[in-house]
């Protein structure tokens, strides 16, 4: 791909003369922050997005890609983050599906299931051809969508993310999936931003960062602190200064907490700690290890099957969100475009949606333009949200400032408990920086801080105390998260490694 | 009740259940076809009526049920192809647009009808025809049996046989795989080149045939004149039949029956001493009793599935 550039119909440029280069055979990854560009360029070489400029170049030979179909047709196929899957057909029907064997008028279910087990025996990628996808692990399916690919005669694969779902485990299997593709003679893109699982898997690792391919390494020149330094640009700063914790009385006590899904999957067994004022107490974990479940069910957004949940003493489990929040708790969540902004309401509204039905914003069952629009005013100045006017609407802002204003609003709101799900999660350098000064400066003003996050690395550097969760359990609490390195936290993250329920419970 | 029974376990009823059954089938498996394609087409209702009142003018005019049949088929595919073009080409919601084809349906005809009769109730002056009624050797001849199978009319067996025919097209034949795949995530559709548009339009059109086939049976099979708004909710009733039945063609084609039993009652009872107006909600009632009884054993379903979730807890 020579010298590609993309910019969006709204002004957004993606790709800033990008030249990629991936050579026939290789395990190649493509690495970079989010919104990096790296997406938007896979796109392009799959024909789900056209260039505004630039040249694709496969097997010598300039192409033009189009669709998806074409892409398809030269040979390159994509596996998405989110599944392109049908829930209720079969593995073998997923798998043929669009270029299904007939015979006659009809299609030829057998001979689908055939190819299936064909193509799983040849490349090591075992699925069951008959179960339906909807019944089958996160693992098969993601082995389906690869599957699908080569049914459709793909030699290079694009791997948008492939880990982000897996757990440990099934990562060790996908990594010795495409090993054997590539002794098959395929290629393979492998996008991530995971640098030690691209130190693992990859030949040559391309790095991108605001949309700007920084270079091409190869593995063996490589290290973890080379590449994060390619990505941001400068040295990363892993330690954050904040003086030591003063630790208060316990503002969240949690005790046996339960949950499960409608579909009676136990998701949160067993869960007890405590969270005390003036601290931040992190949890750490791979994503889908209870942690979402956890923060959402001490917010109020979903009930507990069994536990006890206080705040200061008071019970608070099993209670509406709003009367949790009228309690003292203040919820950063993680999803922050579906459940931290209403992104059609204007930043104004967004700053006020817990409390605006109280004074000062309301008076006489009317509301007060005024008080709201001076609100928004201060808490854009304090907060330093970048944003023209009150009155937009929030989502004309970037994630970074999006982010802001769910901060300032949550702060605002005088919590005795902060809940920070993912706080940093897709926004820029600078705006996760202002993040967690917020959070160390709510610490030190004595609100108990209770933060969530995947970033093991953030998660580390900014707790006072760190819990880790595996398999909806609290595996580990160590009392001080100084000293402790990744490599220890990461044994408890994959379950290797447990402490006696004594020993954690010594440090709740 | 006595004598209610007698009617009921008769052979006689049973014809009658099937006759009144083809009505309510051949729109549910046309509804089902557009559902499992990804759209809820609550457009039967007019497009069954469109296509009745278009059958009967045409036959009245060419004096040809068979050409008679084909305008109103044409029309009811005509109408599903409106309702496709709003929602799939400028984006209508389609429950707006389904309802508008209604009430433009019933509007209309009544329009026309006048326009070509001066009576504003029906055509029944008019000379029209009727689909042919098949008598079948030797199954004719069968005690029981042969009363009940034989001497239906046309569309009667097109009906039955067209719930083997969905199926089939549904899960045997690549344009009914698509279509499902369209129905339940577009976007995976769409990855593998699978044109969704195409197939929802494509969706569309069978499920006006199929309603079409409906209305046309209603005023040249079941009755030999068009009168207003004589669907009399059968395409809604035809809605539930999809959901009561599991979205699947038989299980639509054993609701129909349902539906079709409670109607045939109420004809029949129509004859002894029971208040008419009675008489005439037993199909509606029943619609909206099995609704409940469907609604409620969903609920039971969920529940017992957090009961053995709990005792699993507990041991």
């Amino acid at each position: 791909m020579r010298h590609i550039t993309k910019i969006y119909p709204n002004g957004v440029l993606a790709d800033n003369d990008v030249t990629f280069e991936v050579r026939a055979g290789e395990i190649h990854a493509l690495v970079g922050e989010n919104g990096a560009g790296k997406s938007t360029l896979m796109k392009i070489l799959y024909g789900m997005e056209r260039p505004t400029s630039g040249q694709i170049i496969l097997r010598g030979k300039p192409v033009t890609i189009h669709t998806p179909h074409e892409a398809i047709a030269l040979g390159i196929g994509m596996v998405h983050q989110n599944f392109m899957l049908v829930p209720s057909f079969t593995i073998a029907e997923n798998i043929v599906l669009g270029a299904e064997p007939l015979r006659g008028a009809f299609v030829d279910r057998r001979a689908a299931i055939a190819a299936t087990t064909r193509l799983a025996q040849e490349y090591g990628l075992s699925v069951d051809p008959e179960a339906v996808v909807d019944a089958v692990p996160v693992g098969m399916r993601q082995r389906v969508e690869i599957l699908k690919a080569l049914y459709r005669g793909a030699d290079v694969l694009i791997l948008d993310e492939p880990t982000a779902v897996l757990t440990p485990q099934e990562t060790h299997e996908l990594f010795a999936a495409i090993r054997q593709l590539v002794n098959a003679g395929k290629t393979v893109i492998f996008i991530s931003h995971k640098l030690r699982e691209v130190m693992e898997i990859s030949d040559r690792i391309s790095v991108m960062r605001d949309a700007r391919m920084v270079g091409t390494i190869d593995k063996r020149e490589a290290d973890e602190h080379l590449l994060a330094r390619m990505m941001v640009g400068r040295e990363v700063f892993l330690d954050i200064e904040k003086p030591p914790a003063q630790r208060g009385p316990v503002v969240l006590k949690v005790r046996d907490l339960e949950y499960a899904t409608e579909a009676g999957v136990e998701v949160l067994k067993h869960v007890s700690f405590n969270v005390y004022a003036g601290e931040i107490l992190g949890i750490a974990g791979v994503e889908g290890n209870g942690q979402t479940e956890l923060v959402e069910v001490i917010a109020g957004l979903r009930a507990p099957l069994g536990g006890v949940i206080e705040l200061d003493g008071k019970s608070i489990a099993g209670l509406t969100p709003r009367e949790v929040r009228r309690a003292g708790v203040a919820h950063i969540p993680e999803d922050r475009l579906t459940n931290g902004v209403a992104m059609t309401l204007s930043i104004q509204e967004n700053l006020i949606v817990d409390r605006y039905a109280r004074e000062p914003f309301t008076r006489g069952g009317l509301m007060r333009p005024a008080e709201i629009a001076r609100n928004s005013e201060a808490l854009i100045e304090q907060y330093a949200i970048r944003a023209p006017d009150g009155t937009l609407p929030v989502g004309s802002l970037s994630g970074g400032n999006m982010q802001k204003v769910v901060v300032a609003r949550e702060l605002s709101s005088r919590p005795k408990l902060l809940i920070a799900a993912q706080p940093t999660r897709g926004v820029d350098i600078g705006a996760t920086e202002f993040m967690h000064e917020q959070l160390i400066k709510a610490r030190n003003a004595g609100v108990a801080i209770l933060l969530v996050s995947a970033d093991l690395s953030e998660v580390m550097s900014l707790s006072d105390r760190l819990a880790v969760m595996h398999d909806g359990r609290i595996v580990a609490i160590f009392p001080d998260a100084r000293g402790l390195t990744e490599e220890e936290v990461g044994l408890y993250m994959l379950g290797t490694k447990t402490m006696t329920p004594a020993e954690i419970e010594r440090n709740w | 009740m006595e004598q209610a029974l007698q009617v009921i376990f008769s052979a006689t009823f049973i014809a009658a259940v099937l006759r009144v059954t083809t009505p309510i089938l051949l729109p549910a498996l046309g509804g089902l076809v557009a559902e499992l394609g990804g759209v809820a087409n609550i457009a039967l209702e007019g497009i069954m009526l469109t296509a009745a009142c278009a059958g009967v003018l045409i036959s009245v005019a060419t004096q040809s049920e068979w050409l008679g049949l084909l305008a109103g088929v044409a029309m009811g595919v005509l109408m599903a192809l409106v309702l496709a073009f709003f929602h799939l080409n400028l984006k209508a919601d389609v429950i707006l647009a389904a309802i508008a084809i209604n009430i433009l349906a019933s509007g209309s005809t009544i329009f026309v009808v006048f326009l070509l009769t001066g009576d504003k109730g029906s055509t029944s002056a008019l000379v029209s025809k009727q689909m042919p009624f098949v008598e079948i050797p030797l199954i004719r001849d069968i005690p029981l049996l042969g009363p009940i199978v034989s001497g239906q009319n046309l569309l009667t067996y097109v009906a039955f046989i067209a719930v083997a025919l969905v199926a089939v097209f549904l899960y045997r034949t690549r344009a009914g795989i698509h279509l499902r795949a369209v129905g339940e995530n577009p976007e995976a559709a769409r990855s593998v080149g699978i044109n969704v548009r195409a197939q929802q339009y494509l969706a569309l059109a069978l499920s006006g045939l199929l309603a079409a086939l409906g209305g046309v049976y209603l005023s040249m099979g079941y009755v030999k004149f068009f009168a207003r708004d004589m669907t009399a909710g059968r395409g809604f009733i035809a809605l539930a039949a999809i959901f009561l039945g599991g979205k699947t063609p038989l299980g639509t084609m054993i609701a129909a029956l349902v539906f079709g039993a409670a109607e045939a009652l109420s004809v029949q009872l129509g004859n002894l001493r029971v208040p008419n107006q009675l008489v005439q909600m037993i199909p509606y009632v029943a619609t909206l009793v099995a609704l409940v009884v469907y609604a409620l054993a969903q609920r039971q379903r969920a529940i017992a599935r957090q009961r053995k979730f709990r005792q699993a807890q507990a041991t």
